[in-house]
């Protein structure tokens, strides 16, 4: 039931050994787990987005998603893996969020557009009567104990919020203090897509905190958790000495130089792939090529062209 | 066929007066759509199909860096992102005149070839398969329609019931985990999945070691293993529980494929899964100019209706009238047509797997080598989820030739100047379909960016002819014995994996 100390350690410190447990983890929140505490009920719900969080989130290896699906949360909506369809799942999404009233996560995936009433995303239909992504996502927020925004569209408008866009698209936190949520606890948990152990990691340390069984984790002025994205990719990169001795990659084919000349955009990028990696370690972005800022505020348009130099 | 009947299902939705159901959201598919269906006598008489959501990347691209579209069209969908990467690259490659290297198309076919094992895989099992077998008595697999016409309803032997029920809802949580895997393979030589970085114009960004082959090769196996001994198997059986399900979804029968996977450094034609149309029951070549897309019930400015991609504009209109989908209608020729597995496997007709021929020779007692020999059993729900499966395997044979091809530390990128003026136009395929990008350049910039994706074809609404976009076609007639659990309705709908 739940996770284990020792998933628990993997989940926190990513795949590379001995770098020890945040202190935000409580041990007694463990314990909590395997006793088989009630699982998380969670609310997901999609805006403009493109699927890659969750798909992202499929990813996970400690724990494995099919532990997290079937013993730590308990995934009352979610429009891209559930059994029910149309009235069945939206009325059964509106029952849990009456009933878990203050104490369910909603997770948001996916930018709000705003301009049109909300009318570039429509989430569902009720009684003949549209709902968009931006009414939905204000009623849940609402209700929640805590809403999660997933991704960098979520957490900041990402690429539908691009200069150019006629949607309106923005933020969850942005839509919440524009309408009357500023004080509703919205933790940001960004990147396109965010590392699975990034979004699990948060939603259970925010679980923590709702159990009333250890502080909020540490966030950062971006609203992040800083136990993920609490370091300078750039002050952690392997590729640091090759930057301060000024060997510079002139083609993606340089793989033993820094990649800033190429357009890293590393130095503008807090988060901790470097030591975590992507997809069970198999490999990470600077690695293969170059950092193109995704976890940022300013994704996409701050960290463009991704192929020139900053 | 096997001797499974369905149960009767109560016809409370067996009427003579028309009953129109809404079904909003469909789940289980990527994004948002609604379906709507008047259903009458039982049946399907009139659909409508619903794209409720837009982003706008043919705006946001418009005066950025071409490279960087690359990067930013991935992000149209995150269960196909190397899709878009590569439709964008081939688009940037054909913009400024390069050529990728021998090793560079290589990297690239097993990048994407990796992503296809998994999107094919994700969609039967983790969007599909629900459709058909019963998960847990927990969430998110429950609730569930009550009168589901689930593999548990329609054996009705309980012992059987529940050992195939059982078969398919082990192999979908283990196919939880070989789809991980399939990222795994991807982000080996890509970086990072979902979002690759390792496609870019020229080539690929990385030369694969010796150990990231050997890492990819073993991850392959497995999943090479799971696609026959499980995942085909269990499609044939399915299909033997269901025949009713080969026989409903025809649809116009009409294919377009533009191909994907270059087998040549030279000829972009030469294609792991050919280029070519099927329309009206013949067989046509391919010609890029006769793609125009309708918007004359699509949220989008009439006056730009029935332009080619070089000439579009993408300009919304919520407050327009008569119009109900932010879905533009693509036609070839004028004519609407499928795209996807079946349309690829059928625009070549492909060889079944040696498991394919076995089972539909044993289950069905049908000869049939290539898909072609199903006929019009192709063009059906559970026909789509056939091509799927075979067409999985087809591509994992290739990628294992792929890896006895690619040499290790070989470079796989070509350097490349980028012209200040320019046109380029990316044709391939993303597992659910035919995509293209084309890109205008001025001045160093993006002009003009358009992107004509895989579901824009399969899930558009009526054109300004009045012709229905495909899924709506093949939505009239399906049987809705049950107004109240219209299970069939979701079921073509995700037969397309849209």
């Amino acid at each position: 039931m739940g996770l284990n100390r020792r998933e628990f350690v993997k989940l926190c410190s990513g795949t590379v050994a001995g770098l020890g447990i945040s202190q935000v983890f409580n041990p007694k929140v463990i314990q909590a787990m395997q006793e088989g505490a009630k699982k998380a009920p969670v609310i997901w719900i999609q805006g403009q987005g493109c699927t890659g969080c969750s798909v992202s989130l499929l990813n996970s290896v400690h724990p494995e998603i099919k532990k997290v699906l079937l013993d730590v949360i308990s995934l009352e909506y979610h429009p891209t893996v559930m059994a029910a369809e149309g009235d069945l799942a939206l009325n059964h999404m509106y029952e849990v969020a009456e009933k878990f009233e203050g104490k369910f996560f909603l997770i948001v995936e996916g930018a709000i557009p705003t301009k049109e009433d909300g009318r570039f995303c429509i989430v569902g239909e009720k009684d003949g009567k549209e709902i968009t992504m931006l009414d939905l996502a204000l009623e849940l927020g609402r209700k929640s104990l805590a809403t999660v925004a997933v991704g960098t569209c979520a957490a900041y408008g990402g690429i539908p919020a691009g200069a150019g866009n006629v949607t309106g698209a923005k933020g969850v936190k942005d839509v919440f203090t524009a309408n009357g949520l500023k004080d509703k606890l919205v933790v940001n948990v960004p990147g396109c897509p965010p590392h699975p152990d990034w979004m699990i990691g948060t939603l259970l340390a925010a679980w923590q905190y709702a159990l009333g069984k250890g502080p909020l984790p540490e966030l950062d002025d971006a609203g992040r958790p800083t136990l993920f994205f609490g370091e300078n990719i750039h002050e952690h990169c392997p590729f640091l000495e090759k930057f301060d001795n000024e060997e510079f990659a002139e083609t993606f084919m340089d793989k033993d130089k820094c990649r800033y000349q190429i357009g890293c955009k590393g130095p503008d990028a807090y988060a901790d792939c470097y030591k975590r990696r992507w997809n069970n370690g198999m490999n990470w972005c600077i690695e293969n090529a170059l950092c193109i800022g995704c976890v940022e505020p300013g994704f996409p348009d701050k960290m463009s062209p991704f192929y020139e130099e900053g | 066929m096997s001797g499974c009947k369905p149960n009767k299902a109560p016809v409370a939705g067996a009427s003579s007066k028309k009953i129109k159901i809404a079904v909003d959201p469909v789940t289980r598919i990527e994004g948002h759509l609604k379906v709507e269906v008047e259903v009458k006598n039982g049946k399907v008489i009139d659909a409508k199909c619903i794209g409720g959501m837009y982003r706008g990347f043919e705006n946001i691209l418009v005066g950025r860096d071409p490279r960087d579209a690359s990067q930013l069209t991935q992000r149209i969908c995150g269960v196909c992102p190397t899709a878009h990467a590569t439709a964008s690259v081939l688009a940037l490659d054909d913009a400024f005149g390069v050529k990728v290297s021998t090793n560079g198309r290589i990297a690239r076919n097993l990048i994407l070839g990796a992503n296809f094992l998994q999107s094919h895989i994700l969609h039967f099992y983790h969007l599909a398969a629900l459709d058909y077998v019963k998960g847990p008595d927990t969430a998110p697999f429950i609730p569930r329609y009550e009168n589901a016409d689930l593999l548990t309803d329609r054996i009705k032997d309980p012992t059987k019931a529940a050992a195939v029920n059982t078969y398919g809802l082990d192999q979908y949580l283990k196919a939880l985990e070989i789809r991980r895997v399939c990222h795994e393979m991807v982000a080996l030589l890509g970086g990072k999945m979902p979002h690759v970085q390792g496609l870019v114009a020229g080539g690929t960004t990385e030369a694969p070691s010796q150990e990231k082959i050997a890492k990819y090769y073993a991850r392959f196996k497995d999943v090479s293993k799971f696609i026959v001994d499980e995942y085909l198997p269990l499609i044939y059986t399915l299909g033997s529980v269901y025949p009713d399900m080969f026989e409903i979804g025809a649809g116009y029968k009409n294919c377009v494929a533009w191909g994907v996977f270059p087998l040549s450094d030279d000829n972009p034609l030469d294609l792991l899964l050919k280029r070519g149309a099927y329309i009206d029951g013949k067989d046509v070549v391919v010609d890029p100019k006769l793609i125009k897309e309708y918007v004359g019930h699509s949220w989008f400015n009439q006056s730009k209706s029935g332009l080619n991609f070089a000439e579009g504009e993408t300009i919304p209109d919520v407050h327009k009238a008569d119009a109900y989908s932010f879905i533009k209608a693509s036609r070839y020729n004028d004519k609407a047509c499928e795209v996807g597995p079946l349309a690829r496997m059928w625009v070549q007709n492909a060889e079944f797997s040696p498991v394919g021929k076995k089972m539909l020779k044993d289950l069905y007692k049908i000869d049939a080598t290539h898909i072609r020999d199903l006929g019009d059993k192709a063009f059906s729900i559970m026909g789509r989820h056939v091509a799927r499966a075979e067409e999985a395997y087809l591509v994992a044979n290739a990628i294992e030739g792929w890896l006895k091809e690619i040499k290790p530390g070989e470079s796989t990128y070509t350097p490349y100047k980028m012209a200040e003026t320019a046109q380029g136009l990316g044709m391939t395929e993303a597992p659910r379909g035919a995509l293209l990008h084309y890109i205008d350049v001025k001045d160093t910039k993006i002009s003009n960016y358009q992107i004509v994706s895989a579901t824009l074809w399969n899930a558009n609404p009526m054109d300004d002819m009045g012709q229905r976009g495909p899924i709506e076609e093949c939505l009239i007639g399906i049987p809705v014995p049950d107004v109240k659990n219209p299970v069939n309705v979701g079921r073509l709908i995700r037969a397309f994996d849209p």
